[in-house]
């Protein structure tokens, strides 16, 4: 047995000594990730900076000089759009004497005059002076004084995401084989524009924040976890929408791919056939009735796919370590404490369709945050709560491991798998730990 | 679904939440944000007891008794924005229309919802109750502050905001047309949001 304290702490003490490797096996991983407190602290440096994560839509930096602010780990943080357009992260974290320079969620500012000692920086970071300058000495030098930036923003088709490592591969190949699926989900929107700016649920549960990813890719977990969503979904006698994880899910159609990089994907869409099949399975929504008779009426040719895409995605694309899209959502993980997580649930809306669509689209995407996903977040708490059991000391992620027939790999690396398989969890703790063992390339 | 479809049980269908009944909501949001005068004193007492019974439903976890307070036609509405935004294209923590408030009540009753096991428990007060007879409508909007007061799984929490109520004349009495909870931090973040406001 692994003495889990020493092995913890010494990774701490030095950094370089390669111990997470026993805290994560092939088919478990140690309790102690999910309650140290330790751990936590190294997680927020090492996963959340040396690897590129979610940071902000372009949606919700609508013009120049917009800013929208978040967080990388627990480093606030303010995303920006320069005068001409460029992405940026900065800390929001003054250089002076570390009051953050700016409050506000979003707006448009040029630049940020800290409020405790009236030092103003530009949205791009440099310092633009300091009040009184005679007070300061012949080597303070403005051009040393800038905000911290994240070194490396970037955006893939909207989705804005940074990095604090520079030997990182880029966005591009980071999101590797995440990547089609992610093209996906935009060309959902006719000519892919996506917007954020619909409002957010904004869902905090007491537990770890993987136990949240731990869950994105679950394919094992709707038939239990959302057992009352499935039972209020036959209410009105023909069930409707995620009903079909309550057969044998892994004789299905359904399945998992695991993506590499932490990424993963489950696709429901093979439960659907044809256009309109989405539509047609879908919980019905306030207003549905007349909403589709309007569409049907309005746009016969088009129907079907106007209808379609008012309903939610039918994939669960998990993207490491922070963003898990789920249906219209793009959801955010954000890690408060070891113990306490916050999920936002932007919901979204497209350009380039009736704005009725989009209403419906709203409707859509406040089912599941108040029927699905309070009682996984229940889950999570009590898996918090369990893991106080110090003595019982592994989380087992090993369905799916060796049972023959399940899992197979296309030319691309891409495993595919039954949709109850634990790949997901047992890739992306791959993964971490690589970032965790100090990996920087 | 077609022209020959019975749409009148909107526990099972909602063919009426159409433009109209958003544009509702603009009207009542205009109400809301008005000064009033202060009510009859009887017209002030007859809107608390109002308010008083229907908390004593849901803090006795009455709901089924409940949504036979509100009209076929109603909103049962938690806006994420606050003062309610635009529900067009903004989503909220509840926006049940007759169908869903029923799904919502069948959901809690399921004894399956994990979220609410163990069940909360709730108690609330409403105060500053001012009352606004619409004569154009016949409607009457009622616009209360409250504290409700939760207790689960051994966490005992707080939910201030206020409410705006618009009752729809029924026999002798009055029915549940909108029922809007305004939390006072509706934007931000929440543990567990599946107790009744």
């Amino acid at each position: 047995m692994v003495d889990v304290l020493s092995v913890v702490t010494d990774s701490v003490k030095d950094p370089k000594t390669p111990c997470w490797d026993d805290l994560v096996r092939e088919d478990r991983v140690h309790r102690s990730l999910y309650t140290e407190e330790r751990v936590f602290t190294e997680e927020m440096v090492k996963v959340f900076g040396q690897t590129w994560a979610y940071l902000a839509h372009e949606s919700q930096l609508p013009e120049k000089n917009s800013f929208v602010t978040g967080t990388l780990g627990l480093r606030p943080i303010v995303i920006t759009r320069d005068r001409k357009g460029g992405l940026h992260a900065v800390f929001n974290r003054c250089a002076h004497r570390a009051a953050t320079i700016c409050r506000e969620e979003a707006g448009v500012a040029k630049s940020f005059q800290c409020p405790y000692h009236g030092w103003t920086f530009r949205n791009t970071g440099e310092l633009v002076g300091a009040p009184w300058p005679s007070g300061y000495g012949a080597d303070f030098n403005k051009s040393e004084l800038g905000l911290g930036k994240v070194s490396r923003v970037e955006s893939y088709r909207g989705f804005i995401f940074g990095t604090l490592n520079e030997s990182a591969p880029s966005l591009e190949d980071f999101l590797g084989e995440a990547k089609p699926w992610l093209d996906y989900w935009i060309d959902r929107a006719p000519d892919g524009e996506v917007i954020v700016r619909a409002a957010a649920h904004r869902m905090v549960y007491r537990g770890n924040w993987k136990l949240a990813y731990d869950n994105g890719g679950d394919g094992y977990h709707p038939s239990f976890s959302h057992r009352s969503l499935l039972e209020m979904a036959s209410r009105l006698g023909d069930s409707k929408d995620m009903s079909y994880f309550g057969k044998t899910p892994d004789d299905g159609a359904m399945k998992i791919y695991s993506l590499g990089n932490g990424h993963s994907v489950i696709d429901q869409r093979p439960n659907f056939d044809g256009p309109g099949s989405i539509w047609a399975n879908q919980r019905p929504q306030p207003g549905r009735e007349r909403f589709e008779e309007l569409i049907r009426t309005k746009y016969p040719e088009d129907a079907d796919r106007l209808l379609d895409i008012s309903a939610g995605a039918q994939i669960n694309l998990s993207i490491f370590p922070n963003l898990l899209i789920i249906g219209n959502q793009i959801q955010v993980i954000e890690p408060l404490s070891v113990d306490k997580t916050q999920l936002v649930w932007n919901a979204t809306s497209i350009g380039g369709v009736p704005e009725e669509v989009n209403t419906m689209r709203m409707r859509t995407q406040e089912d599941f945050p108040a029927f699905g996903e309070p009682d996984d977040q229940a889950n999570f708490e009590e898996v918090q709560r369990g893991l106080a059991v110090t003595e019982v000391e592994w989380i087992l992620m090993n369905r799916g491991l060796n049972v023959d027939g399940w899992q197979s790999m296309d030319e691309t690396g891409v495993v595919v798998s039954a949709v109850t398989d634990e790949i997901h969890m047992r890739s992306y703790f791959q993964e971490w730990l690589r970032l965790m063992n100090g990996a920087r390339a | 679904m077609n022209a020959q479809t019975d749409y009148s049980d909107t526990s099972r269908w909602s063919y009426h939440v159409d433009a109209d009944f958003y544009a509702d909501l603009d009207r009542f949001a205009d109400l809301f944000t008005a000064d009033w005068a202060v009510a009859d004193v009887n017209v002030a007492r007859s809107a608390e007891g109002f308010l008083s019974r229907e908390a004593r439903l849901i803090d006795e976890a009455r709901f089924n008794d409940w949504i036979e307070l509100f009209t076929d036609d109603c909103l049962y509405w938690v806006p994420i924005t606050p003062g309610g935004g635009n529900p067009r294209l903004e989503v909220s923590h509840a926006f049940d229309d007759r169908r869903r408030l029923t799904d919502r009540v069948f959901w809690l009753r399921t004894g399956l919802a994990f979220s609410q096991i163990p069940q909360s428990r709730t108690r609330r007060l409403i105060t500053n109750v001012e009352v606004l007879d619409d004569p154009g409508s016949g409607y009457r909007l009622v616009r209360s502050n409250f504290i409700v007061h939760e207790f689960r799984a051994g966490v005992g929490k707080t939910y201030p905001g206020w409410y705006g109520h618009v009752l729809a004349p029924d026999g002798d009495g009055w029915k549940i047309r909108l029922k809007q909870v305004n939390l006072l931090d509706s934007e931000h973040g929440h543990e567990n949001l599946t107790l009744v406001f």
